[in-house]
């Protein structure tokens, strides 16, 4: 699009540096481009904001059509939201939640529980990095000639993992592996499995190929040759992905236990049911710490991996 | 050819790896660490393969076939799609309008006083005041903030909504924070130092140069908000959540299939809009 762009010479004032995203610039995306060849290239005014023949107008009307169909349909109650009433409904419940619940032996389940969230979002990443490399490798063509026959078939499977959301996933594992923290671990391994096994496939497939092909050609076999030339040139993006996709599992995590799957959701769950706020406020603060604690360690982590 | 210089190269390569007592140490550290994680989530897999569970498991899958296929419940199926797809939009659509001032506020490039030296103490303050505040709405996860909008304004997709709204605002400032401050900063502190303003700087230097990021990341937040929007639906907020709640409970594995078949249309779908706009946008 930038050789079209281009063609229309210098006197056709500056080159655009790049569409406009909110006007979406109907002429980029149409690539629409007059070819003149003439010694004084005529001005060119720029492409208009809306226009029938460019695909990028139809797209921002048919954005805009879906936000307002969206607001249109839900019947949102905004009147009720913002009344006085709900403003005091919504300042006594958030009064109740102090002065939080401090009690030692009450600590300690949060404390407890704590832990378990911690431990079911680091193993349950573990699982899933260990997952999506496996899958990551029929997943991705991993040289030119390579006939690559699972590639498709794996990409569908990856994409069946994680289109189904964590919580889903936990209220199916709670049929077989029963209550308790073990199906939330699975959960977390399933979904994340299917998001990590893509970006894995995308990262192997976009690893420069040079050290493999020299590999291959003095006859090394195909696992070696990943193992020693493609996977150490693209670990520290595998890392990195897998440090990310740990931070988002705390979040899941800690509301897993909502369907059952333990951690601090279920502590969260059962008191909120029973209209404990103190201790509600205890769970929900250690909540926060934990997703800050974990943002900022996965932050070192990754600054320290990409140095 | 250079005799004292040439090496020669060993018939055939080592059979084991020369690394391999480092690389099994390694593996064993990780056990040793991995070990009190495996306790504390009661990870059992043998539990998974016990007769009764078994039973349940095998059970419940085999009446995932046929996916349920009635006309009534499709068209319920579709009517709680629209619902939760709706639902999503919307609370993108706030989320965009919270994020975007705030994306604008804190953005380090977009400072004047910091083009000769260091920022201001007002304008640095207020930028890691904006910070924080996006810290706070995104580490409440969205469930949470459901579950408490439940509470004051009842049942219904409001309350999803706004959780939607609140968490992805956060998320959406940070990442655009990180997005507009990690591309060269050339061409906005040149309209800046030439007498453009904040607002001008950003549309015409940072906007068209990050437009295909911003907009591939706003796409995939938003296949990420319709799986939060099932997900609300499990507390009440409606849509193929709690559709599929209603289903899980009583073990009618055809309906739960026939959610999971759309749950992966939906999330294809996201996929297609952000690729084409992507190579699009280029």
């Amino acid at each position: 699009m930038s050789d079209r762009e281009r063609s229309s010479g210098p006197s056709a004032g500056p080159p655009q540096a790049g569409p406009h995203p909110l006007g979406g610039s109907p002429g980029v995306l149409a690539g629409r481009g007059a070819h003149s060849h003439a010694a004084n290239l005529p001005y060119r005014l720029p492409p208009p904001l809306l226009d029938l023949r460019s695909k990028g107008s139809w797209f921002i009307a048919a954005v805009l059509a879906l936000v307002i169909a969206s607001f249109w349909s839900l019947d949102l109650q905004w009147a009720q939201f913002l009344s006085l009433d709900a403003m005091h409904s919504m300042g006594r419940f958030i009064g109740e939640f102090f002065p939080p619940e401090v009690q030692p032996d009450f600590l300690q389940r949060v404390a407890v529980a704590t832990w378990e969230t911690l431990a079911m979002s680091a193993l349950g990443t573990t699982i899933a990095a260990v997952i999506g490399l496996v899958l990551a490798l029929p997943a991705s063509r991993l040289q030119t000639t390579d006939p690559a026959w699972a590639r498709l078939p794996t990409r569908w499977l990856l994409n069946a993992l994680r289109s189904v959301p964590e919580l889903v996933w936990a209220s199916l594992m709670l049929i077989s592996a029963g209550l308790g923290p073990f199906a939330g671990t699975l959960a977390l391994a399933a979904h994340t499995g299917g998001v990590l096994g893509r970006l894995f496939a995308e990262a192997i497939e976009n690893a420069p190929p040079g050290p493999a092909a020299a590999l291959r050609t003095q006859g090394v076999a195909s696992m070696p040759v990943f193992l020693y030339a493609t996977l150490p040139q693209v670990l520290p993006q595998l890392m990195s992905y897998t440090l990310y996709r740990w931070e988002n599992n705390i979040r899941a995590a800690a509301v897993l236990g909502v369907v059952g799957a333990g951690g601090l959701g279920q502590l969260l769950a059962f008191h909120m049911g029973l209209f404990h706020m103190g201790k509600t406020a205890t769970v929900l603060g250690a909540m926060i710490g934990l997703v800050v604690l974990v943002d900022a360690l996965s932050y070192a982590a990754r600054r320290w991996l990409t140095r | 050819m250079n005799a004292t210089l040439a090496v020669r190269a060993p018939d055939r390569a080592p059979d084991r790896d020369p690394a391999w007592q480092g690389r099994l140490g390694l593996i064993l550290v990780v056990g040793v660490l991995l070990w009190p994680l495996f306790v504390a989530t009661e990870f059992k897999p043998w539990v998974l393969l016990d007769d009764r569970s078994r039973q349940v498991t095998a059970g419940f899958l085999a009446s995932f076939l046929p996916p349920a296929h009635t006309p009534d419940f499709l068209w319920l199926v579709a009517q709680q799609a629209w619902r939760t797809v709706a639902m999503a939009t919307a609370g993108m659509t706030l989320a965009l309008l919270a994020a975007v001032p705030l994306t604008l506020l804190s953005t380090r490039v977009l400072s004047i006083s910091a083009l000769s030296g260091r920022m201001a103490a007002g304008p640095f303050w207020l930028r890691q005041a904006v910070r924080a505040a996006l810290v706070v709405l995104r580490s409440v996860p969205e469930l949470v903030w459901a579950l408490i909008f439940v509470r004051v304004v009842g049942l219904g997709p409001t309350a999803g909504v706004l959780a939607i709204a609140l968490t992805y605002a956060g998320m959406l400032g940070k990442v655009y924070g990180e997005i507009l401050e990690s591309g060269e900063a050339h061409a906005t502190q040149a309209l800046l130092r030439n007498g453009s303003s904040r607002l001008q700087a950003f549309l015409f230097g940072l906007l068209p140069q990050n437009a295909a990021e911003l907009t591939s990341y706003t796409v995939y937040r938003w296949e990420c908000a319709i799986r939060s929007s099932v997900v609300l639906g499990f507390v009440g907020a409606g849509g193929l959540g709690q559709l599929m709640d209603g289903s899980m409970k009583m073990f009618n594995g055809a309906e739960v299939m026939t959610m999971l078949l759309v749950f992966m249309a939906l999330v294809a779908l996201a996929d297609r809009v952000s690729a084409g706009l992507r190579r699009a946008l280029g």
